[in-house]
């Protein structure tokens, strides 16, 4: 029987979700790096609707336009879905970040990207007794 | 790589931070300063904040963290004392006083240590987020 085995489906949606979830690591730490500079808007990504673009095209496509080129992931296509967040109460010197707001879902972040962690060392970890068969 | 990223971002953040508790000692520091003259006298220093531009360093996340952009003394009125015993009093007889204000200072120095702890925190959670990954199929 011939196995073909494509890395890309047995990871799923944990990879991708992986992947996003650093880069809105990243935004939030921006968030609390800039929480004290005057007229700085407070930013997030809406995870859900990437997430289901994700979905739909099956695999994340990589930018390329040289053969050279490895293609420099699909970040370059993130930060166009980089959103304002609404403020709850906006400081003086128009400054939205709101600390416990952004500490919060920083963590919550971090939590579920040890989760996507924790899936794809499961799946690792049953391919590989899979491949040794013991 | 995003995760490295956020270890630049909150670095930036952290020395930011440092600058304006930097610029908080200095004040505090030369709170009690008098001087004959109104031009020479000690001013209050503050730092200002602003985003590094995407742009300026080639980034393409969007996302590149805050730098101390300038310096200013501030703009607060000097008050003068009469103390014509004072050797450095000018030939009326003033000194003149630092624009300091102490309690302003104490508050700026406890927000600078709060988002300083903050963005360890941040760094802290990145290193382990970025173990984790490193863990991956162990």
């Amino acid at each position: 029987m011939v196995l073909s085995m494509n890395l890309d489906k047995l990871f799923g949606v944990h990879a991708q979700a992986a992947q996003l979830r650093s880069y809105r690591g990243e935004v939030l730490a921006n968030n609390i790096a800039n929480s004290e500079t005057p007229g700085y808007k407070s930013r997030d990504i809406d995870f859900k609707t990437i997430m289901k673009q994700a979905g739909s095209t099956e695999s994340v496509s990589l930018n390329a336009n040289n053969k050279a080129h490895f293609g420099s992931s699909n970040q370059s296509k993130l930060h166009n879905e980089l959103l304002y967040r609404t403020p709850s109460q906006a400081s003086l010197d128009g400054n939205t970040v709101d600390m416990d707001l952004e500490k919060a879902e920083f963590s919550k972040n971090a939590m579920s990207y040890q989760v996507s962690m924790t899936f794809l060392g499961g799946k690792i970890k049953g391919i590989m007794s899979a491949i040794r068969g013991e | 790589m995003s995760l490295n990223n956020i270890f630049n971002i909150a670095g930036s953040g952290m020395s930011s931070q440092s600058v304006r508790l930097n610029t908080t000692a200095s004040n505090i520091a030369n709170a009690e300063n008098i001087s004959g003259d109104k031009e020479s006298v000690y001013k209050a220093k503050r730092p200002v904040f602003s985003t590094i531009l995407e742009s300026a360093t080639g980034n393409n996340s969007g996302l590149s963290g805050v730098k101390v952009s300038q310096i200013i003394e501030s703009g607060g009125e000097v008050h003068k004392r009469y103390e014509p015993s004072n050797p450095l009093s000018d030939k009326d007889g003033y000194v003149y006083m630092t624009n300091v204000n102490l309690v302003e200072e104490m508050a700026d120095m406890i927000s600078a240590s709060r988002a300083y702890q903050n963005n360890v925190e941040v760094m802290n959670t990145a290193k382990q987020m970025l173990l984790s990954t490193l863990k991956l199929g162990q």
